[in-house]
Order: C-alpha cells, then structure tokens, then sequence
C-alpha cells in the first residue's frame, strides 16, 4: 500500500476504535439471583432452584470437589493475557424473575425481555414466519420461550432447554450428559459441570432428518453475572441436525465470564452442523471490559460414517478460548472445522480445533482465518493427532492469517502428531497483508478502496462464510463487514 | 498426576580438584558463568511439560551416572572420520577433549584462525570473555550444563574479507570401550565482515556406551559474510545427543546449515536463528533418518527482529520401525520487521505403522508487511510413486529405496561443497542400505 493508503487505512482504524459497541444496552429486569460467590451450598441452591434430580447434583458436587483441586490447572498456555479471575466474585445464578410462572406464549412474555429481543433484531413473533427457524432463547440462564417446538415434536425432534431436558427426559440426560466432556476435563468445563445453569438440549431419532434449523441466541445480562451454558445435542442413527448458535451482549464495564460446555454425539451415518457467529462485547477501545469467553465444545462421531461440523464468526469478546473439537471414533467419520476469527483494539482470541482420528479412513478438514487489526492478536492453536488404529486417515488443514495495521499479532500454532503411516495429514498456514495487486486490480476497476478491501476479505473469508446456513450467512457477513468498516479504507 | 517440569538428574559436580582441571578456572568472570550454570542445572533436566520438550523425554539420559566432569580422559582411538577424505585444516575431539594427534591446524588457510577453548583462554582470556562471557543461558536447561561444564571447545574466526576455499572440519568422537562419557563442548564461531567459510562439525562414533554430547555452538556472521555450516549426526546406539546452534547475522549476512541426523538413542538439534541486521539471509536444511527405537528431535527458532530478512527452513524426515520423529519450528517476526520473508517446511515418511512423528510448526507475527507461511505433511510415500517404478520392473523394496533416497537427496544436492555433499549422499545411501528385507 501506498503511504497514503497506509494513512487512510490508520485513519479508518483509528474511527473503527472509537466507534461504540453497537449492541450495547442493559435491559432492567428484576433478577432472581444467588448471592455472589461459590461454595457447596451455590451448586445446592442452583440444583434446588431447578428442581433436579439428587443424580444431577450429586455430578455437579463431584466436579466441584475436581474443580477445587484443579486450583492450579486454569490453562495458562495459551496465548491470553488477563488479569487473574476471582472466581468468588461472580454470581452464579441468576433468573428472570418470571421464572416462577413461565409464560404459556409469547403474550405472557415479559414485554421488556420482547423489547430486548427487539433491539437485538429478532423479534419472537416474526420468528416463526421466518424461513422454519425455531429459537430457544436463552435470557441471562433460564429459556424464556421456545417455538415450533410442537412441529418438531410430531416428529420425535426434542428441542429444549436443557432444564426441561433434566425433567421430561431424564434418562437421555443422564445417559449423554458429560459423555463427551467430562466433568474432569478441564478447569473451566469442570466449573461449568459444577455450575451450569442453563442451555439447549437436542435428540434427533433415528433416520430424523431435522426440517428446520434449530437456533439459540445467548445473551448475558444481569451485572456479574457469568453464563454456564450446557448444549448437549445427540444425532441417533442415520439422523441430521443444523443447530445456530449466535451471540450478542449488552455493554459492561467489568469483565464477564463465559464458560460454556457444547457437547455433541453423532451416531452412525448421522450428522450434526454446528454453526457460532459470536458477537458479544469486546471490550472499549483500551480493553476494558468485554466478555471472557472460555468455551469447551467438543463433538464425539461416536458411529460410522457419522460427521460433525463446525463453522464459527468470531467477532466479539475481549477474550476468545475456544477449540471446537471432532473426536472421530467411527471408521469414515467425518470431522470440520470452518472458522473465521476477527480481532480489533485490544481483543484476543485464542482458537482453533482439536481432530483426533482414532477410526479407519477418518477425515478432517480444517479452514481457518484469522483477521487481526488494531493493538489485537489473533492465535490458531490446533491439533491433529492420528492415532495408531486410524489407517487410511486423511487430514487437510489451512490457516490463514491476514494482518491489518502495523500494530496487531496473528500466531500460528498447530501440533500434528501422526502415528499410522497410511494417513496422510496437510498443513498450510501463511500470513500476509491485503495483496497490493488484488487491490491495484479493484482500484482500477473505478472500485473504492473501502469496497475493495471488503470486497477482498470477504474473497479470504469466502471458504468458511459459505459453510454457514443462509440465516446466518446474512448476520455473519454484516458482521464482517462491520469489523471491515472500521479496519481499513 | 501431571508430569513434572523438570527431571531430577544426578549429574556429578567436579571434585575439588577436578574444578581447576577446567580450562580457565580462577578467572573470576568464568567461575561466575560456571557457578550460574550450575546452579540452572541444578534445577535437572526439562520435563514434557516444559512447551519446547513437550515431545522428548530425557528421563532415558537422567538415569545414567557419568563421571564428574574435569576427570582426565584417557587417550583412545577414535578411527576413521566420514569426512577425512575431503582433507584440509580440521580439529578433532575424542572424548570430548581436543586430540591434537588426530587434529591439522599446521597449514591454516590465510584469514583463518582456530584455536582450542583451553589454549586461548591461557592465551588471551580477555578476548574469550568476550566471546562467551555474555553467553548466560537465558533459561535454556541445555545450554545451562554447557556453561556449567564445557570442559573443552574451540575458537573459529576467520579475519574481515577473508574468502576461506578449504572446509574446517570439527569431529567429535566417542571412542570404542569408552564407557559413561559426558561432554559438553563450547565452540565459538566468529566471521569477519565479508568473510567466506564452510565449516563441517561431525558427531560420530561406533561404541555402544551411554554417552552424552551437549555441543554449545555459538556462531555469529558478521556484515555481508556467509557461513556454510554442514553437521553430520551419526552416534552409537547408546548416545544422546543435546545441541543448541545458536546464530546471529548482521546486516546482509548469509548462513547456510545443512544438518543430516542419523544416529544415537535420542537426538535433539535445535537451532536458533537471530537476525540483527537487515538485508541476512539464512538456509536451513535438516535431514533425519532413524530406525528402531531411536528419538530424533528437530527444534529450530528463527526470530526476525529487523526488516528485509530473508528465511527458507525444509526439514525432511524418514522414520522406520518404532522411531519417534519431533519437529518444533517457530518463526517470530516482531513489529518492525516489515518486508519479512519466511518459509518454512516440513515433510516426513513414515516407514512403519509403529513410527511417529509430531510437528509443531509455530509462526508468531506482529508485523503486517510480510510474507510467511509453513506447511508440514506425513505419511507413508506415495502410492503413485510406488506403482510407477514397480509397473517399470522395480521390485517393492528397491522402487521403496529409490523413493526414500529421492526424497533425501532432493535436500542434500543444496550443499555446496562437492566432497561433503559426497559424503553425505553416501551416508543417505548406506542407511538406506541397512534397512532389512
């Protein structure tokens, strides 16, 4: 780039720095807290508050008392700086207060929780004439409503919020819940084990194919409140499921915790797509505030031919740590990874995706990039590991990072460990900035330098963004352009 | 229970007397380096769960009990050297300690001057305080033992402008029937500005014994000079091997290494690449061949801290029978290193279903003006490959062998001098030729 593009383009990061974060409000609902802090007597609280069975609380005690020992186990190898978090700071429940007497339809809703769903562009009564996608909508921890559930029922589809899962259908729960991520896993899924309080839940029978994409949208809002959903999705025999997960927070000044556990299980020849755009507050222009996102999502092709996909738009949270992971135990499963992570002021994300091939002819795709501008630093951190039983594997993976502005970091940090000599495994990785002839080409063509670059991250982008379902394709490439917007030209 | 960060190891402090048997002992800055390493020592080896030893255990070396370091060593024979047939100046180490019997500096190349670490630091122990005085190990567990206990090691400078046609050759030796043996030799490599030299450090040796080598090679390549640096690792079946190459480049300077890893137990080569001046360049070349139970480790960091520098890494590696192969390559560009062109790759074969290999190709970047990428691949060769020579009357294990030596020889035809790429071919060849039916 010219001096004087360099110049635009500093100018346009700079207006993107104080640009305020759009999605930012707090809607003032009286909450049904527990009082801050964590002990035994919280997880009991939760557990009684939920009216669960003694089995469930029994599993969350048995987490906590890991987790209490795993005092010195908060993964600190990642490429993450932030101040140390007090864990007794935090409150841990937190209700809408009409939880008591959940409204039988969107009538009885809380017309500022409607107001806010307003805001945040998804209004529940027009959903339903939307292109067949049915929300759980996840207020603070407890769902609020959820819809086209009685078309999915006539066909044996159970959409619903986790909680009602524990009530209605116990014995799927108990049998699935914690066997892909288990309580031990690590520090934050074994907070998430002992502390969960809310989150979807989805079975599919066999040979169901799901009509509709099933979608939740997450928001955080009570003050100190940190979120602990548990998703738990399970794809019977010959079964497919298209499951959305999108994001938007309101604007906070202290820092929110997000440790979220996304549990998926495909059985033979069934086929989960799980796709994230993640949009919550990033924190100001300094870094302060925004949300802390430690996310363990890990999905388990348990059966042949099963395949499990991963797509994500990572655009918002201070901090991002998350590795959407494929353990392909069936022979011919298929795990992917889709991924575009966008960082800018101070944000950091540290992200990427773990396939373990331990069945024959396994194979994974990996596509991930990362777009880093302003003070951020953007990280693949990635595994592909082919275990000794996984002949015939085949692994591909590309991570491309594109830097924008002179004070950003991309990092890239794959392990690959291959332990059969018939698998075949692939990595390309570069880092560049915006061509100079892809722009030079553009420009000439009578194309503004603002369209051209948008026009050419959204080329780099192009794998992953095309991965998405369309209802989501539109929000992920608004976001994208947004972050463009403000980045560059 | 998570493995722990270090490995107790019991390596023997020099005995009272012994101390002073190291070269330079009573020069106070000296003591002060040896005294700091021992105490980084102290702390054992590094553990898996140290990030850069995440794949190579050395709990194999940490239950072995060498003598103390400053022992005398007897004399031994150390026989024939791989590369004795390219001639010119060379210096050799049998047992760790410089043999002046098996070494020719008589006839050094005008701009060339080589000196043993004990000799010059009777010599001139200023000057050596300046070479390796300001070497603190900053962390690094290997490089710790080297300062604590190199007990011998040499000087290399070539004077400014000085173009050097003949190789100097640096052979280090375990001797048949040596027993336990540890060494730590500390060579120090300094080019001149516009200077030209090729250098060829061989690690060899026949025994069986449990040695241990943990060569420090400190190298620096002043403006516009160039280094060829070609290393031959080819052990016994008992020995590990721990060495760091560490370089720095001024501005314009070229550095070329061309590593071919064959032997010991347990190898690990790590490199670390610094540019300090802009307009350098550098060449890495790694080839690894191991079979059986050997460990062989690959760790290089390349860290651009200057614009218009220029780095090309292709590590290429064949692993049969239960071999375990490690590659850890890191390139760090940092902010200002604008115009930054890196590329690195990493490509293995592997020959059994009981081989392994990890890799971890890392690129850390903070600057937006560059160009780098890595790629890594692994797998057996290539059915393709196989079936066009077999479908040309090959038989399986001769069209396998021509497809393994075609897959190291592409890397060794960049060596530039004709009788070390000779050797190191015929190396290549050899091991192909041992493998078994």
């Amino acid at each position: 780039m010219s001096a004087q593009q360099d110049a635009a383009a500093h100018q346009a990061v700079e207006s993107y720095a104080g640009e305020r974060y759009k999605y930012g409000f707090v809607t003032d609902v009286e909450a049904d807290s527990a009082p801050p802090g964590l002990d035994r007597d919280t997880i009991r609280f939760i557990s009684a508050k939920k009216g669960e069975p003694e089995w469930l609380l029994a599993w969350r005690l048995k987490a906590f008392e890991r987790w209490l020992e795993m005092e010195d186990e908060e993964p600190a190898w990642a490429k993450l700086h932030y101040p140390p978090i007090d864990y007794q700071d935090a409150c841990y429940y937190s209700a809408p207060k009409s939880d008591s007497d959940r409204p039988k339809s969107l009538d009885e809703v809380d017309p500022e929780l409607l107001r806010t769903y307003e805001k945040l562009g998804i209004p529940l009564q027009e959903q339903e004439m939307l292109a067949g996608v049915a929300v759980d909508a996840v207020f603070d921890s407890v769902s609020v409503a959820t819809t086209f559930k009685d078309k999915l029922a006539e066909m044996g589809i159970i959409f619903c919020s986790i909680s009602e899962a524990v009530k209605e259908h116990p014995d799927l729960v108990q049998r699935w819940l914690g066997s892909v991520v288990p309580y031990s896993d690590n520090f934050f899924a074994t907070l998430n084990s002992a502390v969960f309080t809310d989150g979807s839940f989805v079975y599919v029978p066999k040979g169901v194919r799901c009509p509709m994409e099933l979608s939740t949208y997450f928001r955080i809002n009570a003050a100190n409140t940190g979120q602990f959903e548990r998703t738990l999705i399970i794809a019977d025999e010959g079964s497919y499921v298209s499951y959305l997960e999108g994001c938007t927070a309101p604007m906070r000044d202290e820092n929110q915790l997000h440790a979220a556990v996304v549990e998926l299980v495909a059985l033979d020849d069934a086929e989960i797509k799980y796709s994230t755009v993640q949009n919550w507050y990033p924190g100001d222009a300094d870094g302060k505030g925004g949300i802390y996102n430690f996310v363990t999502k890990r999905g388990a092709c348990r059966g042949a031919n099963a395949k499990i996909s991963w797509t994500q738009v990572e655009t918002g949270s201070a901090i991002t740590w998350k590795y959407p992971s494929c353990i392909l135990q069936g022979d011919n499963s298929v795990g992917e990874f889709y991924s575009i992570a966008i960082t800018n002021n101070r944000q950091q994300a540290d992200t990427g995706t773990k396939m373990v091939h331990i069945g024959r002819n396994t194979r994974s795709r990996i596509v991930s990039k990362g777009i880093a501008a302003g003070r951020s630093d953007s990280t693949y951190r990635g595994l592909v590991r082919i275990q000794p039983k996984a002949a015939g594997a085949r692994n591909h993976t590309q991570c491309d990072s594109l830097l924008i502005g002179a004070t950003c970091g991309a990092h890239t940090v794959p392990y690959i460990e291959s332990r059969n000599p018939t698998a075949r495994v692939e990595h390309e990785a570069t880092t560049s900035k915006i061509s100079e002839d892809q722009l030079f080409y553009c420009r000439q063509r009578g194309i503004d330098e603002e369209d051209a670059v948008a026009l050419i991250v959204n080329g780099f982008c192009r794998e992953v963004l095309q991965e998405l379902p369309m209802e989501f394709a539109v929000e992920a490439q608004k976001l994208v352009a947004i972050s463009l917007e403000g980045s560059v030209g | 229970m998570p493995a722990p960060r270090t490995i107790p190891f019991d390596y023997p402090a020099p005995k009272a007397g012994a101390a002073a048997a190291l070269p330079g002992a009573g020069l106070p800055w000296l003591d002060a380096l040896r005294a700091e390493g021992r105490q980084l020592s102290a702390d054992g080896l590094p553990g898996t769960r140290m990030e850069a030893w995440k794949y190579t255990s050395l709990a194999p070396l940490a239950a072995l009990a060498f003598p103390p370091p400053g022992e005398p060593v007897a004399e031994a024979e150390p026989g024939a050297g791989a590369f004795d047939t390219i001639g010119g100046p060379a210096l050799a180490f049998v047992n760790g300690r410089l043999d002046a019997r098996h070494s020719r500096l008589d006839t050094l190349p005008a701009g060339l001057r080589v000196r043993g670490l004990a000799q010059a630091l009777s010599d001139d122990p200023a000057q050596v305080e300046g070479l390796i005085g300001d070497t603190v190990p900053n962390g690094d567990p290997m490089a710790a033992f080297n300062a604590a206990f190199a007990a011998d090691g040499c000087i290399v400078e070539t004077a400014p402008g000085a173009v050097v046609d003949e190789p100097l050759r640096l052979r280090f030796a375990a001797a048949p029937g040596s027993g336990p043996l540890a060494w730590h030799p500390r060579v120090v490599v300094r080019l001149g500005a516009g200077s030209r030299l090729a250098l060829i450090e061989s690690h060899e040796g026949l025994a069986g014994e449990a040695t241990w080598s943990n060569p420090l090679v400190d190298v620096g390549i002043g403006a516009g000079a160039a280094l060829s640096h070609v290393k031959l690792q080819a052990e016994g079946a008992g020995a590990y091997h721990t060495a760091l190459t560490r370089t720095a480049l001024a501005a314009d300077a070229r550095y070329e290494s061309h590593l071919l890893a064959l032997g010991a137990r347990l190898a690990r080569h790590e490199i670390h690449i610094r540019f300090d001046g802009e307009g350098a360049r550098c060449l890495l070349h790694g080839g690894y061949m191991a079979r059986g139970s050997q460990h062989v480790d690959n760790t290089t960091v390349i860290d651009h801290r200057v614009p218009h520098c220029e780095s090309r890494e292709v590590y290429k590696g064949v692993l049969d029978d239960t071999a375990r192969g490690v590659f850890q390559g890191r390139i760090v560009v940092h902010r200002d290193a604008q115009k930054t062109d890196g590329h690195q790759l990493n490509r293995t074969l592997l020959l059994s279903p009981k081989a392994e290999i990890d890799t971890k190709p890392e690129l850390e970047i903070y600057a937006d003006d560059v160009k780098c990428s890595h790629g890594a691949t692994a797998g057996e060769p290539e059915a393709d490959q196989l079936f066009y020579l077999r479908s040309r009357g090959l038989d399986l294990r001769t069209a396998r062998a021509l497809i393994v030596e075609g897959f190291m020889n592409e890397l060794l035809e960049a060596v530039g001098h004709e009788g070390a790429r000779a050797v190191l071919l015929a190396q290549v060849a050899a091991w192909i030729g041992e493998a078994r039916p």
